[in-house]
């Protein structure tokens, strides 16, 4: 679905309703560079995107709105974000219904969420010993914290990826991408310190959660998410509607506003 | 050393809502009382805006931090016990109001039939009608007796009710009416009632109107909003102890409270059998005090009780293989092998399902306690069948999707938004029973931040448990069936317990009854062998009734309240030990 995202984002960006993101433009180029250009020049593309060949069509207005909360504070590799992208965005891609993890900020969504209090386990029981293997059904039993979880998995797919296609995994195909992911979420692919399904799982959550919790957090940019959901976000109450025989469709209102602006 | 302080009237530790019931009657009655919390001194304006699904609902602000404590788990005696190490998997009550404030709000009593569930049993099916496994025992009181309890808690609380129409006759009407009807509640009550059963709308502690309660604490009416499960009241209107009984006792100056006071200890005269205090920490600076008083109540839900009495070598711990001993014995609770039923997905109909409260439902009693004959069928007892409207935020109604969609990718994402809100999930809450094999105890190799040993807990299903599961899940299809589903997915029920202790409903380990042999406290919730202590809450369950606990643990906290002042008048054990016959 989303090897042949160059063509539909063309035309979404034809229909123009999005800015052109700094992910936007991550991820054409990612689809662009899919074979052709090499992971040295994307790297450099990455880290600085705006002063390459995309300089032509960027003007002024454009780096104005580039969204400056957004950036690294958890990854340092940007090899390591960019698997985490691609593999949030066959997780949630982007189709018919809307747009994927990417143009949502998920990707940053993890990154923040990894750098708190949750991507380090300090408020879960974090004592040995340990034995990740030892029981299918009493939940998470890692040494390592969710952080160190998701850069060891990332880099585990990373190193699957060139074992069997001799390529990054953020340059491969969707399908092959796909039938990684599928490896270890059968719990088939051997991690160090966990098992790989529950890696899969705790991926899949996170972009599940980037998707759609408030865009506070720095996913579910612009409240999209919650738009294709029709979800209307926190209200004061449904006291007046709630026994309403239709479905009562409204635009969302973020937090910010449930909070009432300001400051 | 621990710092000696004034000698008080009574000690209550944890203030939920046992402990907040427990406060606002000691303090009302006139008793110098200090009640001690773990956790933060949370007030109302704490949840004032703050609906946020990711935080309170995935990330479980509002729950114990593990970091210091968990508990560890196991299903057999002879396994290695794991501990619980995320809140996903262990949700507890912290801070001040503890789980009370963060409960759902559905209201249940228990069956007169299910305080008498041994003899009634044996009376209508015989002794071989009770698998040899199960410790199945009577409460040592009766619904009669519970009666005018239930009535003051449920008038503290103001709950919103309809009378069910199988429930024994109530001495007053439920204080305030039900919540409002949505097009799916009514779509379960007609099946239910195509089916010739007698749906009701659930009793709630979200308040249909404002009310002012016995004690002068007002509660406002609940606005729908959804933020309800997992999270504080943003409006004062779901009855919880922050909204009643805790400002209630604050309003009276011989009572103090203290927060961020985490009790390690209950101190014991071994000569005198009498508990002389308790030993706590402030958590803020890690000093330690001693807090001696007249009388001891636990109040800090069924782990801490049980942990603090065998921390403390109060009374005698339970063995399995002796079958001798009383405190840990008869763990149970509403784990897994509850909350089996039916999920609907429907075509042509889209509920607003993001809109809703916690105990916004509907129910059938029909396949409740002895309301069904049990002489064909493989276990005893029964719960109600609930259809909620929670109102659930995005992050969760992205997992309405049959089992036939992967958990992932295109046809995921629309599949689960095309779902979102045409599915409909009804479940069977059935009792959960004891057996010899499930106790708790402590872990021998983890501890807390303090160097205690983690409370154990081992559990594993009877067959009972998987009987009646079902049986729930037949009856919930065949509603969902009649409520005209285009796509109907029963539950699996699960082979074994999975350690996952989610929804707040485990009981027992110090239970009460008649019986010295096989209870550890009385009908007033006062130790058998320890006259000035009282333990209050579910861990007094013998066995976990077919409905939610919270009703039935503030009752029994009205009730061990009274006999708290029945004992600091006149001393001694407040009720006789009558002998039964079963052996533990
Ligand atoms: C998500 C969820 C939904 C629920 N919904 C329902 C429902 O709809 N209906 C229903 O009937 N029940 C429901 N329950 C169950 C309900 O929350 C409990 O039955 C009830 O809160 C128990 O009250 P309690 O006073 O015994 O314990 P709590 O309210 O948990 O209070 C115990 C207090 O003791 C404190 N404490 C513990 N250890 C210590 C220590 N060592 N030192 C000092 N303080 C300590 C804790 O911090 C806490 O504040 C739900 C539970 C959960 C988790
Ligand atoms: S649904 Fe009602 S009771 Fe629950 S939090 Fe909202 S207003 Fe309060």
């Amino acid at each position: 679905m989303a090897n042949n995202g160059p063509v539909n984002n063309k035309d979404k960006q034809a229909n123009d309703k999005k800015d052109v993101s700094r992910r936007q433009f991550l991820k054409n180029s990612g689809y662009a560079a899919g074979g052709v250009v090499g992971g040295a020049l994307l790297g450099g593309l990455i880290s600085n995107p705006f002063q390459t060949e995309e300089t032509a069509g960027t003007d002024e207005n454009t780096q104005a709105k580039e969204p400056l909360q957004e950036a690294r504070t958890f990854f340092s590799r940007s090899e390591d974000f960019q698997t985490l992208a691609a593999a949030t965005e066959r997780i949630y891609p982007e189709n018919e219904n809307g747009p994927g993890a990417i143009e949502l900020g998920v990707p940053y969504f993890i990154d923040k969420q990894l750098a708190g209090f949750w991507g380090s386990n300090s408020r879960d029981y974090t004592k040995g010993p340990f034995d990740p293997k030892a029981s299918d059904t009493h939940g998470f039993q890692s040494k390592l914290n969710r952080g160190e979880m998701f850069l060891v998995g990332l880099r585990r797919m990373q190193e699957v990826s060139q074992e069997q296609h001799e390529e990054e995994f953020f340059d491969l195909d969707g399908e092959a991408q796909d039938d990684i992911l599928v490896s270890f979420e059968s719990g088939d692919v051997g991690v160090t310190g966990m098992r790989s399904e529950t890696f899969f799982e705790l991926l899949r959550q996170t972009t599940i959660e980037g998707v759609y919790s408030d865009p506070a957090y720095g996913g579910n940019k612009d409240m999209q998410g919650w738009e294709m959901m029709e979800y209307p976000g926190p209200r004061m109450g449904w006291m007046d509607d709630i026994e309403a025989e239709d479905f009562v469709s409204k635009a969302p209102k973020s937090l910010r506003s449930y909070q009432g602006g300001g400051l | 050393m621990a710092k000696k302080l004034d000698k008080v009237d009574v000690v209550i530790v944890g203030v939920g809502w046992a402990g907040g019931i427990v406060s606002a009657e000691m303090a009302k009655a006139g008793k110098k009382v200090v009640a001690l919390e773990r956790g933060e001194h949370k007030k109302r304006s704490d949840y004032i805006g703050v609906k946020d699904e990711l935080r309170f609902d995935n990330r479980y602000q509002i729950m114990q931090d593990l970091s210091g404590e968990t508990i560890t788990s196991r299903n057999n005696i002879d396994e290695t016990a794991l501990p619980v190490r995320t809140r996903t998997n262990m949700q507890v009550g912290t801070d001040l109001g503890g789980g009370s404030v963060h409960w759902a709000g559905a209201t249940y009593r228990y069956w007169p039939y299910e305080f008498e569930i041994r003899s009634q049993t044996i009376d209508r099916y015989g002794e071989d009608k009770i698998p040899e496994d199960m410790n199945l025992q009577d409460w040592g009181i009766t619904y009669e007796e519970m009666e005018k309890y239930y009535d003051k808690w449920e008038k503290t609380a103001g709950i919103s009710g309809e009378q069910d129409p199988l429930a024994p006759e109530r001495e007053n009407p439920w204080p305030t009416p039900p919540l409002k009807e949505t097009p799916g509640l009514k779509l379960f009550k007609e099946a239910a009632k195509n089916l010739d059963l007698h749906p009701f709308q659930i009793a709630a502690g979200n308040l249909s109107e404002q009310y002012e309660n016995p004690d002068g604490q007002t509660i406002n009416a609940c606005m729908y909003c959804s933020f309800c499960t997992r999270h504080g009241c943003d409006f004062g209107a779901k009855s919880d102890p922050l909204q009643t009984v805790i400002p209630t006792a604050l309003e009276h100056d011989n009572y103090e409270l203290r927060t961020r006071a985490y009790v390690r200890r209950v101190l014991y005269d071994d000569d005198n059998k009498k508990a002389t205090g308790v030993m706590y920490v402030d958590e803020r600076t890690g000093e330690e005090f001693e807090q001696p008083a007249d009388v001891v109540v636990l109040s800090g839900f069924a782990f801490t009780n049980n942990r603090l009495l065998m921390l403390s070598d109060i009374g005698e711990q339970y063995d399995p293989e002796t079958r001798e001993g009383i405190i840990g014995r008869n763990f149970n609770g509403q784990y897994n092998s509850a909350f089996n039923g039916s999920k609907g997905f429907f075509e042509d109909k889209k509920f607003n399902l993001y809109m809703g409260a916690g105990a916004l439902g509907a129910a059938v009693n029909d396949y409740a306690a002895d309301n069904f004959d049990h002489a064909d069928l493989d276990f005893i007892g029964g719960g109600a069948i609930e259809l909620r409207q929670y109102g659930f935020g995005a992050i969760s109604s992205s997992n309405n999707v049959p089992k036939d969609t992967p958990s992932w990718g295109a046809q995921y994402k629309e599949d689960s938004l095309h779902y979102a809100y045409r599915t409909l999930q009804i479940w069977y809450s059935p009792l959960a029973m004891s057996y010899w094999h499930n106790y708790l105890d402590l872990d021998p190799t983890y501890k807390d931040e303090y160097g205690d040993p983690l409370l154990r807990a081992t559990y594993k299903f009877g067959d009972q448990e998987r009987n009646i599961a079902k049986f729930g899940v037949e009856r919930c299809h065949e509603i969902m069936e009649e409520m005209g589903a285009d796509i109907i997915e029963d539950d699996e029920v699960p082979e074994e317990f999975d350690h996952s202790f989610t929804g707040g409903h485990y009981t027992g380990g110090v239970v009460m009854g008649d019986d010295p042999e096989t209870s550890a406290v009385n009908n007033y919730l006062q130790m058998w062998d320890v006259d000035n202590l009282f333990v209050v809450g579910g861990s007094a369950f013998p066995q976990f009734g077919g409905h939610h606990p919270t009703p039935t643990i503030g009752a029994l906290a009205y009730r061990a309240a009274e006999g708290i002042e029945k004992y600091m008048d006149d001393g001694g054990q407040l009720a006789e030990a009558k002998r039964q016959t079963q052996k533990a």
